[in-house]
């Protein structure tokens, strides 16, 4: 339904999401069948072109990792159907064998959030960045030697051959991000999953680390699903953002354009948070009330209509809002937002 | 300290891959030496180790050379020093290395008098220059018993701590991994070995198949293996399997047996190789407390030499035959606590929240 609405001018996207959804059984017991659900990520589509990254912004808890971890199939979606751009064809990677496992795991790799646990402490820096190369019998050993010094004075670690042979623990936190940078960028993939991989780090060195990616992007044509929570990251890396709030897309557009016209109320409650550099800045009293809540089994209404400052009894009785394009490129869901024609 | 534990990367990378590789683990095992050097309990415990297993070696060579096997043979050598003694009446003995009472006489041959002479074979002889540790109630040799056995309880303590090492590595591995049915059987496997008396079931078994040493070592292996060993290691293989890296080496297209075997074993393996000397310490007393008990079907150990001083009603003498108890139970203490006392330093190496610096 809402997929249709969504880039139709974008004739082969990299990737396109469709009506993904995941949902997770809560436990009651060993034997007992689970009844309820929580929906992580409920019906969310969108998709990104060769060559531009989409920032995916949110705060914690409301399925923007899950949908990460489900591009990279590291987690099974409920529903949906995820396609990726491999040459001509469209691979489905929703349900796929192994033989597409094998060139999927080619085109996609993930940047973790954690520098200290993503790597595993007893292999050196050769063994972790040629890790990929090995596991799909890339290449001869002395060439993937090649390949990962290359790779390491791409990323800034420098003379390569110092690196190669330490261990994980002998780098800082900003070192080993890099190391993470060259381990997802060694097999040449185009899509990489980037879960918040600055949020770890001193503030000193993020930007070094976002500049590096930015470039390593246009040099390897690479596109990045970036999640983060912090929306200057997001405008710094990416092309388009989405905001999500409890497993839904709520906004969607070019980056200026939705910081500069956010449309839907959370959005708007998102960019007052930002901190503004100025002692004598006074905060407008922010307009939303409430915490994030979990969303098991949700009524079908709008997830926000409990912290919506503008909800009416239309929103409160009626069907979730579908994302709909309001203006040129920029999709809301809200049923108060005015289409503009 | 020394110069080349820090030798330039450099220089290495000039070298092919397997010798870098190797100098690396050279590297890491010198830095695992220090820390365990500096750790006085672990080189007392591999010290006595080296002494037992010196023990064991030379046993072989000395009944070659200078041991005579018809006196030295730990299992049918016979030597009983022999003296003759005159008879006196009861009461009167003035000198007991001649003279013997005709009450204790007549106990050896009723139809004996006073003044007649007797020839009375000493077993088991306290210990002499000829046999440093005396002889047991059969007048064998117990230094060269005592050095025998030493071999067994190596082979025994060796051989079962891997066989459980192995097991439980591989068991406490896959159950992490794959969770789910694997997991839950495995583990109440493991419950349940736990459940069963460990030595009444060995009792049984014992009792049921002929138990040979190789038998009984294969035996508490596979208890251990799949035990509580298993739990533990398993427990450990668990908080590495939900580490991201795992989920990295997924990313980069690894299957199951590459995380498993590339991933999560080589992070439990130093936790294993703890365990393993634990389970020697296990398996050296198992096997004294059996043979003790006379279940085993071996020659000689440290046990049966136990054994023998008990059946033979010398083990409540206190003291007086303290040559037919102590070399036995003190090696078996020995033996098992230094590789526990080996275990307890590498676990301070291994755990660095054990570390004092």
């Amino acid at each position: 339904m809402t997929d249709r609405t969504i880039d139709t001018k974008v004739e082969q996207p990299l990737v396109k999401v469709e009506n993904l959804k995941r949902l997770f059984p809560v436990q009651r017991g060993l034997f007992r069948k689970a009844t309820n659900f929580i929906h992580a990520v409920d019906d969310v589509s969108f998709s990104i072109p060769a060559g531009e990254s989409l920032g995916l912004v949110g705060e914690s808890g409301c399925g923007k990792t899950t949908t990460g971890r489900i591009l990279t199939r590291l987690d099974q979606p409920t529903d949906g159907a995820i396609y990726l751009r491999d040459g001509q064809e469209m691979l489905n990677i929703a349900d796929i064998d192994k033989d597409g496992m094998k060139r999927f795991r080619r085109r996609v790799q993930m940047i973790f959030q954690d520098p200290y646990e993503s790597m595993n402490p007893r292999r050196t820096i050769f063994d972790t960045i040629a890790e990929p190369l090995q596991v799909q019998g890339i290449g001869r050993l002395p060439e993937r030697e090649e390949r990962v010094a290359e790779l390491l004075e791409l990323v800034g670690l420098t003379p390569a051959p110092t690196f190669m042979f330490r261990y994980p623990h002998e780098l800082s936190g900003g070192q080993r991000q890099r190391v993470a940078i060259a381990r997802a960028l060694v097999i040449d993939p185009t899509f990489v999953v980037a879960d918040e991989p600055t949020s770890m780090l001193d503030v000193s060195i993020r930007i070094s680390i976002m500049d590096l990616m930015l470039n390593l992007a246009n040099e390897f044509g690479v596109s990045y699903l970036y999640i983060t929570h912090d929306l200057a990251v997001a405008r710094y890396m990416c092309d388009r953002i989405a905001v999500m709030y409890l497993g839904k897309i709520v906004e969607l557009a070019e980056t200026e354009e939705l910081l500069g016209n956010p449309q839907h109320p959370y959005t708007r409650a998102l960019l007052s948070a930002v901190p503004v550099p100025d002692p004598s800045y006074v905060r407008p009293p922010v307009e939303i009330k409430g915490g994030i809540t979990k969303a098991i089994d949700p009524p079908p209404v709008c997830r926000f209509v409990d912290r919506c400052p503008w909800a009416t009894d239309y929103c409160r009785n009626n069907e979730a809002p579908p994302l709909e394009e309001k203006s040129s490129g920029h999709f809301v869901a809200c049923h108060l937002v005015e289409k503009v024609s | 300290m020394t110069t080349d534990l820090h030798q330039s990367t450099e220089e290495m990378l000039a070298e092919s891959l397997w010798k870098v590789r190797l100098k690396l683990a050279w590297r890491s095992f010198r830095k695992g030496w220090a820390s365990f050097v500096e750790n006085r309990i672990g080189l007392l415990g591999l010290g006595i180790i080296a002494l037992y297993g010196l023990m064991a070696l030379a046993h072989p060579i000395l009944l070659d050379t200078v041991w005579d096997p018809r006196v030295y043979d730990p299992i049918i050598g016979y030597d009983a020093p022999a003296t003759i003694k005159t008879i006196v009446p009861d009461g009167q003995v003035t000198d007991p290395e001649t003279q013997v009472s005709l009450l204790e006489a007549r106990l050896i041959n009723p139809i004996l008098k006073v003044g007649e002479t007797l020839e009375i074979r000493e077993q088991p002889a306290s210990p002499s220059r000829k046999h440093l540790l005396g002889t047991d109630p059969l007048g064998r040799d117990v230094l060269s018993q005592l050095m025998f056995s030493t071999r067994a309880a190596f082979l025994l303590g060796v051989v079962a701590s891997l066989v459980t090492v192995f097991i439980a590595t591989t068991v406490g591995s896959v159950s992490a991994f794959f969770g789910g049915l694997i997991d839950t059987f495995f583990m109440r496997l493991a419950d349940l070995i736990l459940l069963v008396p460990f030595l009444p079931l060995l009792i049984v078994l014992s009792a049921l198949f002929q138990f040979g040493l190789l038998h009984l070592a294969l035996m508490i292996g596979i208890l251990g293996g799949f035990g509580g060993t298993a739990i533990i290691l398993k427990s450990q293989a668990l908080s590495i399997s939900v580490k991201p890296f795992i989920d990295a080496a997924r990313i980069a297209g690894g299957g199951k047996m590459h995380l498993i075997f590339r991933h999560i074993i080589p992070n439990v393996l130093p936790l294993s190789f703890l365990y393993m000397m634990f389970s020697v310490t296990d398996a050296i007393s198992i096997e004294a407390t059996l043979s003790f008990l006379g279940l085993l079907n071996i020659d000689m150990s440290w046990g049966i030499m136990i054994y023998q001083a008990s059946v033979q009603g010398y083990l409540l003498s206190g003291t007086k035959y303290w040559w037919l108890l102590m070399p036995a139970g003190l090696s078996v203490t020995l033996l098992a606590g230094s590789f526990f006392l080996v275990g307890r330093a590498m676990d301070e190496i291994i755990n660095p929240r054990l570390r004092k610096r």
